[in-house]
């Protein structure tokens, strides 16, 4: 539905992307994982056409990227990023419907339906904010606001999720919760899902799909299972780590080997 | 139908005295007020608006009695209403005062107020800052040199003047605009220096100008460019009009997208604002008001940050509400402040700008500090 062909991005002379391809299906949830610098963001943000490719081409359910209209682009994909840095006050509620926007059509006078306000709701109560729709969002502590954020993704009821590092704002509980979501977003809704983390457990236990950066280049794709080996992770962070299966889930878990210093 | 199902529920609640279900009721009701006031909607923004409207057209009537000749409010209203063909009691220079004098002035003062507040708003929108100002801009500035240069080299003519103040405007804006803006939106620290450094540009070009005049022009224009809406005359009267109620419309119709781009331009991209465009539109909209505000009615300043600001305060932020709100705010506030301008030193007048900045100064030292 969402594929990246033979993608690369120059900023200037630096290359954050070199020559990468990718492609995620209905019901798939991929993380994409590398060290700072390794053009993760860059490559996520020209999934859904902020940023243009020097080389390659984007395509959405196999068509150009390019031959959608912005509006066209909003309904099928949302970004969730960090908390932003909001220069006016407005509600939570306010900012949730603003996922709405690339539905509003010509019968409501520019303002949201009752369908709006029902999706709105819907997604408040699944991110666990409905008590909080009249907050202000520069009220709510960072991992309210993060929620928020992912609330106003799920609002556009897109099939594609991009997720740039979502949980980093968030407390042990909240990250599992968040990523629970995504997941299950993804299996209910036949919706895919593309995750930018730090977070490689995290990306082991709910990640179908994993993609390994390093410098721009794509390392290895596949299975969790298969991708975070110690060889590879090693390879891609620089840092020795150990790999061994989570006692509960099974799932690959990574442990940092620091060299500690006496 | 909100009444019908809150007229069923009741129904329900009377006819049932079942205490579970008049608890789910009152709880149905919390949730619902929780919501009506967490946003704002087509319903509160008429009733806003049509309140403003009233407050409007009320203090234009009181404006208009006021002055060196001061008219009967019965008599006044008997000619408005006629349209000039019962006057009663008025004598025919007080009907001339009233029809050529006071009403194209009260329209030209409504129009310059509402014309700077609308476009205030949008400015505070786009570069998401709630300092940015036309006046302190210098787009205003920017106005009055293309209102200059129409009437010094292109010989004074209803059209000219506005059309090229309009470029005026629009050019100081785009300058503004790549000097202040950053990723996060304009600090308030760039936003003013680039219109410090707009303003002070185009004031050389204004002074430079100005040598080009003779002395008895001097000395209106230097009126002129604080502000005065005694020029007014009801031909001139209507490209304000008609330009006001178009700009106003424009940035009303692109008031949904212009909030998103408020909360950060990438965000509203992602969620399918075609973010180039809305902003040209913008700039176009609120430049068209500046430039023909400035024209007609000088660089009166300040209104583009107090009214927008008194609206969010006691209203809501968004946009919807906010820009048609604050021109019909901004229409009565120069009103206000033009009529204050007329009378407190008659038979003498005082620059309306200077009633403005009188009470726009010490609210933007407050904001400014307040962060």
């Amino acid at each position: 539905m969402l594929e990246a062909k033979n993608v690369s991005i120059d900023y200037g002379k630096r290359h954050a992307v070199v020559d990468v391809s990718l492609r995620v299906s209905p019901g798939d949830l991929m993380a994409i994982v590398g060290a700072n610098g390794a053009g993760k963001s860059s490559l996520l943000r020209a999934l859904n056409g902020t940023i243009r490719p020097s080389v390659g081409e984007i395509l959405l359910d196999d068509k150009p990227l390019n031959s959608f209209s912005r509006r066209a682009v909003g309904r099928r994909i949302a970004v969730v990023t960090q908390e932003a840095l909001l220069a006016f006050p407005v509600s939570v509620l306010e900012y949730v419907l603003g996922g709405r926007y690339a539905w509003s059509g010509s019968g409501t006078w520019g303002w949201e339906s009752e369908r709006d306000l029902e999706i709105a709701a819907r997604v408040l109560r699944q991110t666990e904010l409905e008590n909080f729709s009249a907050r202000l969002m520069n009220e709510l502590s960072g991992g309210e606001r993060q929620r928020a954020v992912l609330a106003r993704a799920l609002a556009t009821e897109a099939g594609i999720l991009l997720l740039d590092e979502p949980t980093a704002n968030l407390d042990l509980a909240h990250q599992a919760s968040m990523l629970q979501l995504v997941r299950a977003h993804c299996d209910e809704r036949a919706a895919a899902a593309v995750i930018v983390t730090h977070d490689i457990n995290l990306a082991a236990e709910f990640a179908n799909n994993v993609v390994l950066l390093k410098g721009g280049h794509l390392i290895a794709a596949g299975k969790p299972r298969d991708v975070l080996t110690e060889e590879l992770l090693s390879e891609v962070l620089e840092i020795k780590v150990l790999v061994d299966a989570h006692p509960l889930s099974g799932a690959p878990r990574i442990t940092p080997a620091h060299e500690l210093r006496r | 139908m909100a009444w019908s199902k809150s007229l069923a529920r009741f129904t329900r609640k009377l006819l049932s005295k079942d205490n579970v279900n008049e608890r789910t009721t009152t709880i149905d009701r919390n949730a619902a007020s929780l919501e009506r006031n967490a946003r704002a909607t087509l319903r509160k923004t008429l009733i806003v608006c049509g309140a403003l409207a009233v407050v409007l057209i009320l203090i234009s009537i009181v404006a208009a009695t006021m002055g060196s000749e001061r008219l009967p409010v019965a008599d006044l209203l008997r000619a408005l209403f006629t349209g000039g063909t019962n006057t009663g009691a008025l004598t025919a220079t007080q009907r001339a005062i009233l029809f050529d004098i006071r009403l194209p002035r009260i329209l030209l003062a409504a129009t310059v107020g509402a014309s700077l507040a609308a476009s205030g708003a949008s400015y505070q929108a786009l570069l998401r800052n709630a300092l940015a100002e036309p006046y302190l801009l210098g787009i205003s500035n920017g106005a009055a040199v293309g209102t200059m240069v129409a009437l010094v080299f292109l010989g004074a003519n209803e059209w000219t003047r506005p059309l090229m103040a309009f470029g005026g405007a629009l050019a100081a804006t785009f300058v503004v605009y790549r000097l202040a803006r950053g990723r996060a939106g304009a600090t308030p620290e760039k936003l003013i220096l680039a219109g410090v450094i707009v303003t002070t540009f185009q004031s050389s070009a204004i002074v430079f100008i100005t040598t080009l005049m003779d002395a008895t022009r001097i000395r209106s224009f230097t009126f002129w460019l604080l502000g005065d809406l005694s020029q007014a005359t009801p031909r001139s009267i209507w490209i304000a009009v008609v330009s006001t109620v178009v700009g106003v419309v424009a940035l009303t119709l692109k008031a949904r997208p212009l909030n998103l781009m408020m909360l950060g331009e990438r965000d509203a991209f992602d969620l399918g604002v075609e973010v180039e465009r809305v902003r040209l539109q913008v700039f176009l909209a609120a430049s068209l008001l500046v430039g023909v505000s400035v024209a007609l009615g000088g660089s009166v300043g300040y209104v583009g940050l107090v009214v927008p600001h008194l609206v969010r305060m006691s209203t809501s932020g968004d946009n919807r509400l906010t820009i048609p709100a604050a021109a019909l705010a901004g229409a009565s506030f120069v009103i206000v402040a033009d009529t204050l301008a007329r009378t407190v030193i008659a038979p003498r007048e005082l620059p309306v700008g200077a009633i403005t900045a009188l009470i726009g100064a010490p609210l933007f030292i407050y904001l400014l500090k307040r962060r």
